[in-house]
Order: C-alpha cells, then structure tokens, then sequence
C-alpha cells in the first residue's frame, strides 16, 4: 500500500510517500514525479520518513529521472529515510547520485543554496 | 524449523511474502536493517520469478521456504518455471542502467544486483520438472 500526496510549499513542491513501494505499485511513484516534472518545477522534495519499504522497482524510477534533472537542472531532494530504507539506497550506491538528507530543514538548506 | 508460503503469481501478492519473511525473521536477533535487506532480497528473487517466468499469471504459484540455523539463515524459492540463471546474469554497471532506464521506463536491472549483494551463497537447481533458487545468509557475516 502506497500513498502519494503532494504539496506546493514556498519554492518547492513536496512529495510525501507514506507505505510501501514494490513492482506492484511503483507505476505510481513514476507517474506523481513524471507530473511534477511536467508542470515544470525545478525544486523536488521527497519527504520519505513515512516510506516503510522500497524495492528495486521503486529504485528504477528514481534511477529513470536522473539524467532528466539533470538535463533540466532541476534539484531533487530525498529527506527523512529510516535507516533500513536509507541502506537499501547504500547498497547500491544510489545515494551517490541522488542527494539524500536525513531531515527536511537540511534538505531546504541545500535547495536555498542552490 | 522449516516454514513455506506458497505464493500466487500477482505482484500484488509480494506485500503478502513481505508479511510472511517478517514474522518469520520475528523471533531472530537480527537487526531491522539486515532483516530489511534479508526480505528485499527474497522477494526481488520472486519478483523477477513472477514477473518474467511466470509472466504474473495468478494461477501458477512459487513456493518460498524459509530454514533458520544458528549460524545462517537460507531461503528457497521454488517453481516449476523455465530456469534462469541469476549467477550467469551479468550485473551490469549502476551507470549503464541508468542510461537504459531513460529509453525504457519499465526495465530492471538492479534486482539481481540487490540481491548478489545482500546474500553470501546464491545456488541454482534446475529439474525437468522445478527450478529452486536457494539464497544463503551467513549470520555475523558481510
């Protein structure tokens, strides 16, 4: 069970992620960033301390944007990972690639000075 | 202790395998993290299972047993679907699939890798008639 819930603050727009995201749902983390991306916001939070699980499904759809945001200089934060969801990212080095704070005062810290 | 789940071949069920490993590692000393990695590796097995062998019909099943030892923990998942060597499957860079997942949305890629990484021992078992990936965890191992 997954939630997806989206919110404009200030100069960003928040995604909270609340459950648990695998191959059978995944599709939905994919199309909630897909449309954030489309209505052209360059300031991507990720609040995922209500996120309980994520499997290589919901990792490939982080891992499908990142040439995206890149190419369109948008900043994308994750904040707030428990540690066993934040060491599935370690595994495999995504936490390299994508910025990842531990909570959201420090993720609008990097976003204010980007 | 020998505990099996038969699980049907939906991705909707993989929240149900999810539930049966917790309860099963419920009792064991490990740490929520290496649980965590213990679970996803499983099911990124059956996933992969369901989704390419099995091509998510509800009808056809997997069976995931799991044996707790004092000193290792091993998993099996057996099926009586066409094999596919997951120690043969060359993991690609992390970068390389980046690189293919901006032309296809829906490619894998990084499953196996999870799963090469978190487990000590990967065994294939192939049969006319069932294919078993057993997946071992050394415990106070990596």
């Amino acid at each position: 069970m997954l939630t997806i819930s989206k919110k404009q603050e200030d100069n960003h727009m928040l995604l909270l992620l609340d459950g648990q995201v695998d191959a059978s749902n995944s599709v939905e983390l994919d199309e909630a960033i897909h449309e954030v991306v489309g209505q052209g916001h360059k300031k991507i939070l990720v609040d995922g301390s209500e996120l309980a699980y994520i499997s290589s499904a919901g990792l490939g759809v982080f891992m499908s944007y990142l040439e995206e945001f890149e190419e369109q200089g948008i900043h994308f934060l994750i904040y707030g990972l428990s540690e066993k969801v934040a060491n599935v990212f370690h595994i495999l080095g995504l936490d390299q690639l994508i910025t990842i704070k531990s909570s959201k005062e420090e993720a609008l810290e990097t976003i204010h000075e980007a | 202790m020998k505990h099996e789940l038969r699980l049907y071949c939906e991705k909707t069920k993989l929240a149900d395998l999810r539930d049966f490993l917790v309860k099963e590692l419920s009792h064991s000393n490990l740490t929520e993290v290496l649980k965590n990695e213990l679970v996803l590796a499983v099911e990124e097995v059956c996933a992969n299972r369901i989704i390419h062998t099995h091509g998510c019909n509800p009808s056809n099943h997997l069976h995931v047993g799991v044996q707790q030892h004092d000193d290792r923990i091993i998993f099996e998942i057996t099926d009586n679907g066409e094999p596919f060597d997951i120690l043969d499957y060359k993991t690609p860079d992390l970068k390389e699939v980046i690189k293919e997942r901006q032309k296809n949305k829906a490619g894998g890629g990084v499953g196996i890798m999870l799963v090469k990484r978190i487990m000590d021992t990967i065994e294939i078992e192939s049969h006319p008639s069932w294919y078993k990936v057993r997946l071992i965890k050394q415990l106070n191992s990596k």
